[in-house]
């Protein structure tokens, strides 16, 4: 695993460093600090898994210093960006390449994409029945634009063979016990070589923050986040379905149940991997329960998304789904990013207002009633209800 | 077995202290038998507020699919004897039902 290159800088705790009684609110609502962060939400300390707060998911460009961290294993080196290298390999490689970061930004065309990193178990926590694993509310995604370089450049420059079946990603971080598996995953060539894949260097402008994978990272725009390897090291292309236990054992789903891109080359009978996001949307102007003062004009809001075709139309009902209405759509920032939708709500008479949205994708998919019940927990995507009270 | 173990909690303090996950030690386990055996075997791999967080979610058949998960699939060193003392704890003091 590369060791060398990596120096193991003891990242310190920052999180004293700003006021104790800060710290001690921030504590108190369930948040906690890890270095370079604003407070997140605290779903484990080790390895670290930490959600963005309703506050920080507001803006059409999700903070970095906001943005979720997400990990398997506990094992998270700093990467010294200086001496980092990228391997790229595989018997359907023909040139191999050992790239550094100033290769990268010197050799490749620089291009950025507008895209939605979510969890593939975002709001797992919401499930009924309850389903185990890190218990997720609704912020454990974010809108970012990605800089950096196209996959399929490298793989060109490297020589990709026709061969190729599966393109696989390892990166710096890795368990503390030597039977837990490496976290690696793989897509299938057919996408590795999409134009919208990259190996990002930046996030919003800014090189990568260490809890989103500096110094390197993939980003597979419309795939759920379980692909964007973080502090990638190595590429490897194979004639051959990739057998890492994190494709071959886990983020699987039953066949047919979901729609999504088909991974073909991962697909049993039984089980395929989860591969691209559904269509959702939330509401980021207002919680459950939330009070309205009576008269006053006030406008619902939120965001949609789904894995790449876009978004057709948001629906809105006030009256718990009865009678729908369409939202007015926000700006276009790319089909992979989300979309913001607004619609004004009546506040001139007292009472509960049933909140219900629901949106509807470029490719026809609309959000569900039902949760499509799954083990793992993943693909929660179903209409969000919330009353509001006018008072 | 001793200095396995002597190991492994040096191991787990490396760990904590140099990846900076402050906060860890706040997390205080329910004190009844087969607490300590739970807290050091679970701690070589991650912060028990894993444990707290799935309670609600879980029961005797969870938990143990869990542990086996854990020994089975990622190598937690857990004899079976072990295994069983910790599903005890589990199941009596982080379960739905409690």
């Amino acid at each position: 695993m590369l060791a060398r290159m990596i120096s193991r800088r003891v990242v310190t705790a920052g999180l004293l460093a700003g006021s104790t009684a800060t710290f001690a609110r921030a504590r108190d609502e369930g948040l906690v600090a890890l270095p370079g962060k604003q407070p997140l939400i605290k779903r484990a300390f080790r390895p670290p898994n930490y959600e963005t707060p309703l506050a920080g998911l507001r803006t059409p460009y999700t903070s970095n210093d906001v943005f979720f961290v997400r990990y398997h294993l506990a094992n998270i080196p700093e990467v010294d960006a200086r001496d980092w290298r990228l391997q790229v390999g595989g018997a359907s490689i023909a040139r191999p390449l050992s790239l550094s970061l100033a290769d990268l930004k010197r050799d490749y065309e620089q291009v950025t994409v507008n895209a939605i990193n979510q969890c593939s178990g975002n709001r797992r926590g919401l499930f009924t029945p309850r389903v185990p694993g890190v218990q997720w509310g609704y912020g454990a995604m974010g809108n970012a634009r990605w800089g950096g370089v196209r996959l399929r450049d490298i793989l060109r420059k490297a020589g990709l063979a026709a061969d190729a079946v599966e393109v696989s990603f390892d990166g710096a971080d890795t368990a503390l016990m030597p039977k837990t598996p490496d976290f690696a995953k793989s897509l299938p060539v057919g996408r590795a070589i999409d134009e919208n894949v990259l190996v990002a260097l930046e996030m919003n402008g800014e090189p990568l923050p260490h809890w989103n994978g500096a110094p390197a990272r993939l980003v597979v725009p419309g795939w759920t986040a379980t692909y964007w390897v973080k502090h990638l090291t190595e590429i490897r292309v194979e004639p051959r379905p990739f057998e890492g236990f994190w494709m071959a054992s886990s983020y699987r789903l039953p066949t047919g149940l979901f729609p999504g891109a088909p991974f073909a080359s991962q697909t049993t009978k039984e089980t395929t991997p989860i591969t691209e996001i559904l269509v959702n949307s939330f509401v980021t102007s207002h919680v459950d329960g939330e009070r309205l003062r009576r008269g006053r004009p006030v406008e619902l809001r939120g965001w949609s998304w789904d894995g790449g075709s876009g978004i057709a139309r948001v629906e809105v009902s006030l009256d718990g789904g009865r009678a729908w209405r369409d939202a007015a759509l926000g700006e276009d920032m790319g089909r992979f990013s989300w979309r913001q939708f607004r619609v004004p709500l009546d506040t001139s008479r007292a009472g509960p207002i049933d909140v219900a949205v629901r949106a509807q994708a470029r490719s026809g998919a609309v959000q569900p009633e039902k949760l499509v019940v799954n083990a793992p927990g993943y693909h929660h995507n179903i209409i969000q209800k919330l009353t509001l009270e006018v008072a | 077995m001793k200095r396995v173990r002597v190991a492994l909690c040096a191991g787990w303090l490396a760990v904590v202290a140099g990846t900076g996950r402050a906060g860890e030690e706040t997390v205080v386990l329910r004190d009844a038998p087969g607490r300590d055996l739970t807290l050091a075997r679970c701690v070589i791999c991650h912060s028990v507020d894993y444990i707290e967080a799935n309670a609600p979610v879980m029961d005797r058949a969870l938990w143990q699919k869990t542990i086996r998960k854990m020994v089975d699939r990622y190598g937690a060193p857990v004899t079976d004897e072990d295994a069983a003392t910790i599903l005890d704890y589990l199941t009596a003091q982080y379960s739905a039902a409690r």
